[in-house]
């Protein structure tokens, strides 16, 4: 489809960072429409009415919600940059290894950071061994994806760049070199892709982001990525 | 164990597991299936998922899939050309269905296993008052994907069909306990109708478990698991 599709997102979101790279990958015409999760547009709650969150793809008259199935989608509906492999049983792992970061290493990670006392131990325990376990997917590769980034890797794209700001916020110290070396590696070669690194924030503005909104975030435990 | 060789480890009860039977029966696979203890987790599933340590495990020749919703995309696109896909062709189809799997494992499934889980009156009725948002919302689902026709797949059942209808047992097994209709013909009759169709199916009548089964089975659990009722 030549159209140009419209990608509804935030630049602070690593949701929103997932659909924009996958589109940057296959080089599509794409219309990036900034949303203020405070004041969420008629066009946000029209096009996700269920969960009214970012990113939204909307694509002609369709449009598609939920981070990692836009980035199939993408995947399937535009020609060109492969982000999933073409094995079935390549496929099979890139998809398990995506749920495990969003069902694994975020929440543990996130959780680590805006906690304190027995339960913040707890998290950190969880976090270091979700975090060695990914490490340990890289396997001698340059990326999740191989040579080259795929599905896997954009899924991890919040623990290459938001985990850094989000521990420096937070104080503590979880995703180091010393820890790491690997995984560290693997987050600044994915950083510096072309279309990762246009689609990324200025570390600083994000830093500043979060450090504002630190209280509040304690407090709920719920992101706020505008 | 030889290249092509299948093995399931499932749970009788398991909605995730039972899906993956469907499928398989529905594609004309042959596999062995291997019961799992939950409770005294066996070598063979630790080895097969070490990360998890659940089931479903699809054991293809040396290679282990894991999670359910992997696996029958797995299935889909390893023997494509065996009976009919399980996900659409159409990419925009695809996410629809995936986005609607998706829903139905976190937002249906929590409500009404939530609902057996609550201790109170007022945690029970927000229960029963989810699972049936969710419900009428997937009402709508099944109007648009199935465009007409028996299944959520079209003519034939897929990836939608057996992620809900794996769970119908539950369902009704929550509807038993709360004594509350959610699968409520005023309200979702499309979705009664097709459960209705759905059941009538050999893959479901050879992988679903009986609500009896079940009742007794979720009963237990709430005593001795949940701990949210006491033994009589």
């Amino acid at each position: 489809m030549a159209e140009t599709a419209k990608l509804l997102g935030t630049k602070g979101s690593p949701y929103s960072h997932r659909a924009e790279v996958a589109l940057r990958l296959k080089e599509a015409n794409f219309e990036f429409l900034h949303e203020d999760l405070a004041h969420k547009s008629d066009m946000l709650l029209r096009y996700n009415p269920i969960h009214k969150k970012i990113p939204v793809l909307v694509h002609g008259e369709k449009s598609i919600v939920e981070s990692l199935i836009v980035v199939e989608y993408v995947d399937e509906a535009f020609d060109g940059y492969a982000i999933l492999p073409s094995d079935p049983y390549e496929r099979a792992m890139a998809r398990f290894w995506a749920r495990y970061i969003d069902e694994k290493v975020i929440p543990a990670f996130w959780m680590s950071c805006w906690t304190d006392g027995e339960m913040q131990k707890g998290f950190i325990a969880q976090a270091k061994e979700t975090l060695t376990t990914l490490e340990g997917q890289l396997k001698g590769k340059k990326f999740f994806g191989g040579d080259s980034i795929g599905f896997v890797d954009l899924a991890a794209g919040m623990v290459a760049f938001w985990f850094g700001i989000l521990q420096e916020v937070a104080g503590i110290n979880l995703l180091n070199e010393e820890d790491y070396p690997v995984l560290c590696r693997w987050a600044d070669d994915y950083c510096s892709i072309e279309p990762v690194k246009e689609s990324l924030l200025d570390r600083k503005l994000l830093v500043a982001h979060f450090a504002s909104k630190k209280e509040k975030i304690f407090a709920t435990k719920a992101p706020v990525y505008d | 164990m030889a290249e092509d060789e299948l093995k399931l480890l499932g749970m009788w009860a398991s909605p995730f597991a039972i899906r993956v039977r469907m499928m398989l029966e529905e594609k004309g696979l042959s596999y062995e299936y291997i019961e799992q203890d939950l409770l005294n987790k066996s070598e063979l599933l630790l080895k097969h998922n070490p990360i998890h340590k659940k089931v479903p495990v699809l054991i293809h020749g040396n290679r282990d899939i894991c999670e359910s919703l992997v696996i029958l995309q797995y299935i889909d696109e390893k023997w494509s050309k065996t009976g009919p896909p399980i996900l659409p062709i159409d990419p925009y189809d695809r996410a629809i269905a995936r986005f609607w799997a998706m829903y139905i494992d976190d937002k249906l499934l929590p409500s009404f296993i939530g609902f057996m889980k609550a201790t109170t009156e007022e945690a029970k009725a927000e229960k029963i008052a989810d699972t049936r948002t969710a419900l009428e919302l997937l009402e709508g689902a099944f109007k648009k994907c199935s465009a007409g026709k028996d299944f959520f797949g079209g003519d034939s059942i897929g990836y939608l069909d057996v992620t809900l209808g794996s769970q119908l047992g539950w369902i009704e097994t929550a509807e038993r306990i709360s004594g509350a209709k959610l699968l409520d013909e005023a309200k979702v009759p499309l979705l009664v109708d097709w459960a209705k169709r759905f059941l009538t199916l050999n893959c479901a009548k050879k992988t679903l478990p009986t609500v009896e089964q079940l009742e007794k089975y979720a009963r237990e659990l709430q005593v001795t698991r949940w701990k949210v009722a006491t033994a009589n």
